[in-house]
């Protein structure tokens, strides 16, 4: 069993990240411990809510620098939704908030006119390599819920996209180790569990 | 391309499922655990309990059965039915629901959107609307199950919670649940024209054609639906084929 700690902020329940690393078989550790977030083999920060919220629920706990510095250490890190939009230099959401900055880029919001949160099973299209789409076949659904989306500086980092309310954004990114999810893998069925038994096939 | 939803809805009582149904492949019919699994095989998008346990002295089996339920599938749950403070919505959500339906309470106590909402997130407060038409494209809420008529109209209240926070709605047409006539579209269209969040609609879908006009004439986002396929009537699988055929971009079932 490969050990796979799940930050806990206070952002909501962490039940159905858990059991998907459970079933994809790694051993999850729930944690809010900075000391023991930076020890991790695997990371893994989910998240649903404000940006504002979060980052500040992240810095209060000072797991904002830990987090910072295990991507900077190459060891295998997924970010899941509002975990992904935290990598970016800065999310739009409610203002203007600083992020973790790993990615650069924004997190800005579908058009005024969209049907927000974009809600629901959308398909997923794979524009780069990479093992954590490893026996996912483009085209797959995913689930998603969200009213903002990233938009990178460098496009080097979409591993795949989705299409909402005329726009094309990423719904995967990763550069080496580091990869994160727009959509709730652990909401996705069998697709969803392929990719955190992808993820877990990472931790050496 | 974002897919319509189907919903599959259960009501619960005390822990058990309360509807008929006649799955042949069930050993215990009135599991929803073993309910719930069965649908998403079938190719649920989702799943919705309403809980409509008489006594909310007596929730823990609700709990505990949103717990089992969670633990056994990899779909988002929603629960319904009783939610009446944030102590509740966080309960609901602690054990494994991935959103909360307030119907009654918030009509009772809008501030409870706004706690749900900045507590939780828009992502998982969803507003139930019960809606029954006065004639002359006017609807009017009613609460307690159903049973009570309200003064507010319902086209308002939509607006009003939307901008409370709630990042779904729920809508069930009174005119036509149960009846499987297919929906008040007219309903549906007014509360579209108004609100820019998913829009459930729920009441009145009898065959798959009735999808089809909830989702076109209607713009609805997603489906509800308990007795069409409880009974066997129709499974997900042929609803979402008939769709497909149709142009209705669906999730496919594998």
């Amino acid at each position: 069993m490969r050990d796979v700690v799940i930050v806990d902020y206070g952002a909501g329940n962490l039940l159905s990240v858990e059991r998907a690393v459970k079933v994809a078989g790694g051993k999850p550790i729930i944690t809010s411990d900075p000391k023991v977030v930076a020890s991790a083999t695997g990371l893994i920060v989910p998240g649903v809510g404000a940006a504002a919220d979060t980052m500040r629920n992240l810095r209060e706990r000072g797991l904002d620098r830990v987090i910072s510095a295990f991507i900077e250490s190459d060891r295998p890190f997924l970010g899941v939704c509002m975990g992904m939009q935290a990598l970016f230099d800065i999310s739009r959401e409610g203002g203007k908030h600083e992020c973790l900055g790993v990615l650069g880029g924004e997190i800005v919001r579908f058009p005024e006119e969209a049907v927000v949160p974009h809600m629901g099973w959308n398909i997923v299209n794979q524009v780069s390599e990479h093992p954590i789409m490893a026996g996912i076949e483009t085209g797959f659904h995913f689930y998603f819920v969200h009213s903002y989306f990233a938009a990178p500086t460098e496009s080097a980092c979409v591993i795949a996209e989705a299409s909402y309310a005329g726009v094309n954004f990423p719904a995967v990114v990763g550069i080496g180790n580091l990869m994160a999810t727009q959509f709730h893998p652990e909401k996705s069925g069998p697709a969803g569990l392929r990719l955190y038994q992808n993820f877990i096939d990472l931790l050496s | 391309m974002l897919t319509r939803r189907i919903i599959p809805c259960f009501d619960v009582d005390n822990g058990r499922v309360v509807k008929g149904v006649s799955f042949v492949n069930l050993r215990d019919a009135g599991d929803p655990v073993e309910l719930a699994s069965q649908y998403e095989e079938d190719g649920a998008d989702e799943l919705v309990f309403l809980d409509i346990t008489a006594s909310s002295d007596d929730r823990t089996s609700t709990f505990e059965l949103i717990q089992r339920t969670a633990e056994q599938i990899f779909i988002p749950l929603t629960v319904g039915g009783g939610v009446r403070s944030p102590e509740d919505v966080r309960r609901m959500l602690e054990s494994g629901a991935d959103k909360v339906s307030l119907n009654t309470a918030a009509v009772e106590n809008p501030d409870l959107i706004e706690q749900s909402a900045n507590g939780f997130g828009s992502q998982c407060t969803v507003v139930a609307i019960d809606a029954k038409s006065t004639g002359d494209n006017q609807w009017k809420i009613f609460t307690h199950g159903g049973r009570t008529r309200t003064d507010i109209d319902v086209i308002e209240w939509a607006i009003e919670v939307t901008e409370r926070g709630a990042g779904e709605l729920l809508v069930t047409s009174m005119d036509s649940d149960g009846h499987k006539e297919g929906y008040d579209i007219p309903l549906l269209r007014a509360i579209r024209d108004k609100v820019r969040v998913p829009i459930i609609a729920s009441g009145g879908a009898g065959g798959p054609e009735h999808f089809f006009f909830f989702f076109t004439s209607g713009g609805a986002d997603a489906v509800l639906a308990a007795s069409i396929f409880h009974f066997g009537e129709h499974s997900i699988k042929s609803v979402k084929d008939y769709l497909s055929a149709h142009g209705i971009t669906i999730r496919p079932v594998n």
